[in-house]
């Protein structure tokens, strides 16, 4: 009986490390390969042989990176910013005011965010050209509405929607108008879906690729994804895998970190996203 | 009884005014390109002049001229990439919802370091499509890669194999890289319906020494079965629009090209606006089949998030 218990929890620990080993590997190697250079690059070590920062220093030296990642920066932040303004507003209205239309309209944001993109690529290309933005961060931050405006709303009303029903009537009762209560009573109790739906935001415009591949065209203004896409080497046989490794290590560990603390709140706003739909 | 209706009315304009900033933006951003989008697919635009295209009819989706077919859906190509986004999507996802389950389950029995394991269960999922892609192509490189080496001195492979060129190895390989990064997501979505289960069921059937494969047949599976239906949905339309990893793995090759694709070479490329347009308006009216297949199964849990 001893035995096989310590089989059966030897054998589920195998699995555990079976899931983490698969899941954290590649982000390791890739670790690995950027500390590599020269020679040491082509041999599938697993430790590299010492910490050789040459490709980091390529990558900003030789490639337009730092720009990269400045573009992504202020189009994600703003983003972030410009959805959950707009959305909190919008899901106060959704979920604590009852009036003809509510639930076609929730349904229908909910269809909007399954849209795929190459759906609205040609109509995107064109408005964005006749709001002069072609080739320039503001036509991609409007464009990611798309995406990241119905998933903050979507989220927001489901978590405004459980907020107690009291607190409103008391303030109703001294008086307060819809804008007051939003912004005095509902917003204070509001902080942790907000991280949360601004965190995913974030991700999100941090990720996307094919919008910024298609509306932007030179080197200064593009964003971290596309320029990863974008680095070739001498020609098409020798990419230069050492500074595409460092290049995705040095986006991927900011995002990984930040994952790593907001575990929580994230995995209740992917859930809230998705299941309670 | 009069004030109250009136503060009712006042809510109700009130509303519509904070509704009214995201009715702009997502009409300017989801209606109106959708709707031109639909209206490019009729006419002969061409990228470089987008202003005057004239319309064709359907001539771009199917057109009979000078004794041969033409358009999008007499493209053997479109046909091509319709099956191999087919391919696609159903292996990935049918993938990704078993090692989900799996990985759900350890992560639902309470174990030391349960906290650290879901953090690095989570790494995938953060990590850039495009930059997975990279990651991947790397380790998959016919020349240099990991994972030839291994399989090499392993001796399960005579001589490298060229994943991402290989025609029948290209489609098999993007299908591993999906799984390993949306797995994590699936086995989350999971995870979360487990921990909703009535504890009393497990309680019961462990008094009656149930075995635990049948509990998870018998009682489990059932129960986690709407959750679990919403879940693949959502992920097989997000796997029917791919289009990142695809390009970045295997950029326009035919073995791996999907509707996405297609359409964005037609489009983007070729300048072919119109016919690029018929073809993502294709590829909307599917995605569009399954959201409102999503919207009828997920209803009755949105009902039911309303009345409590």
């Amino acid at each position: 009986m001893k035995a096989r218990a310590a089989i059966r929890s030897g054998s589920f620990y195998a699995l555990v490390a079976a899931i983490v080993v698969y899941a954290v590997f590649p982000l390791y190697y890739a670790i690995v390969t950027s500390f590599k250079s020269g020679s040491a690059l082509f041999r599938p070590d697993l430790v590299p042989p010492g910490i050789d920062l040459e490709n980091y220093v390529l990558l900003f030296r030789e490639q337009p990176f730092a720009g990269a990642i400045v573009n992504s920066l202020v189009v994600a932040t703003s983003v972030v910013v410009l959805s959950l303004f707009v959305g909190v507003t919008a899901s106060f209205a959704l979920a604590r005011v009852q009036f003809r239309g509510r639930s076609l309209l929730l349904v229908t944001i909910l269809g909007v965010s399954m849209f795929p993109q190459i759906a609205v690529l040609s109509g995107m290309f064109q408005l964005v050209r006749a709001l002069g933005l072609y080739n320039t961060l503001p036509g991609l931050i409007v464009s990611y509405m798309i995406f990241t405006l119905p998933f903050t709303v979507w989220v927001l009303t489901t978590f405004m929607r459980e907020l107690p029903k009291e607190l409103e009537e008391a303030a109703i009762m001294d008086g307060a108008t819809s804008w007051v209560i939003v912004t005095r009573v509902f917003m204070p109790l509001l902080w942790p879906a907000l991280v949360t739906t601004g965190l995913l935001a974030f991700i999100g415009a941090w990720n996307e690729f094919l919008f910024a591949l298609t509306f932007t065209l030179t080197n200064t203004q593009r964003t971290v994804p596309v320029a990863i896409a974008l680095i070739s080497g001498a020609s098409q046989h020798e990419l230069p895998w050492g500074i595409i490794m460092a290049a995705s290590v040095v986006v991927t560990l900011p995002l990984v970190v930040l994952v790593l603390a907001f575990q929580r709140k994230i995995i209740s706003g992917l859930t809230v996203g998705a299941v309670k739909g | 009884m009069a004030g109250a209706s009136r503060l009712s009315r006042r809510r109700t304009r009130a509303a519509w005014v904070f509704l009214a900033p995201m009715l702009v933006l997502l009409s300017l951003v989801a209606l109106w390109p959708l709707a031109r989008t639909i209206f490019y697919g009729f006419t002969d635009a061409n990228l470089l002049h987008m202003q005057d295209a004239e319309g064709v009819g359907f001539a771009n989706y199917l057109s009979h001229e000078g004794g041969r077919w033409r358009g999008v859906l007499a493209d053997p190509l479109w046909w091509q990439s319709v099956a191999n986004t087919l391919e696609f999507a159903v292996i990935s996802v049918t993938i990704e919802t078993v090692l989900g389950f799996v990985i759900a389950l350890v992560l639902h029995t309470s174990f030391r370091l349960r906290g650290l394991v879901r953090a690095a269960v989570l790494v995938p999922w953060a990590i850039p499509t495009v930059v997975s892609a990279k990651m991947w192509s790397w380790m998959l490189n016919d020349q240099f890669g990991l994972v030839n080496s291994v399989l090499l001195r392993l001796g399960i492979i005579a001589q490298p194999y060229a994943w991402m060129v290989d025609a029948d190895l290209a489609m098999k390989a993007v299908i591993a890289v999906d799984v390993w990064k949306t797995t994590p997501f699936m086995a989350l979505l999971i995870l979360a319906a487990l921990q909703m289960l009535p504890t009393e069921c497990y309680e019961a059937a462990r008094i009656d020494g149930i075995h635990p494969v049948h509990v998870f047949f018998r009682v489990t599976l059932p129960l986690v079965r709407p959750a679990l239906m919403v879940a693949v949905i959502f992920r097989f339309m997000d796997a029917l629009r791919v289009f990142d990893l695809i390009y970045v793995l295997t950029s326009n090759s035919e073995q791996t090209m999907t509707m996405s694709v297609y359409a964005r070479q037609h489009l983007v490329e070729f300048q072919e606006v119109g016919y690029g347009s018929a073809a993502a308006t294709l590829l909307f009216m599917v995605v569009a089949a399954c959201v409102g297949l999503y919207l009828t199964i997920g209803r009755v849990r949105l009902q039911a998030g309303e009345e409590a």
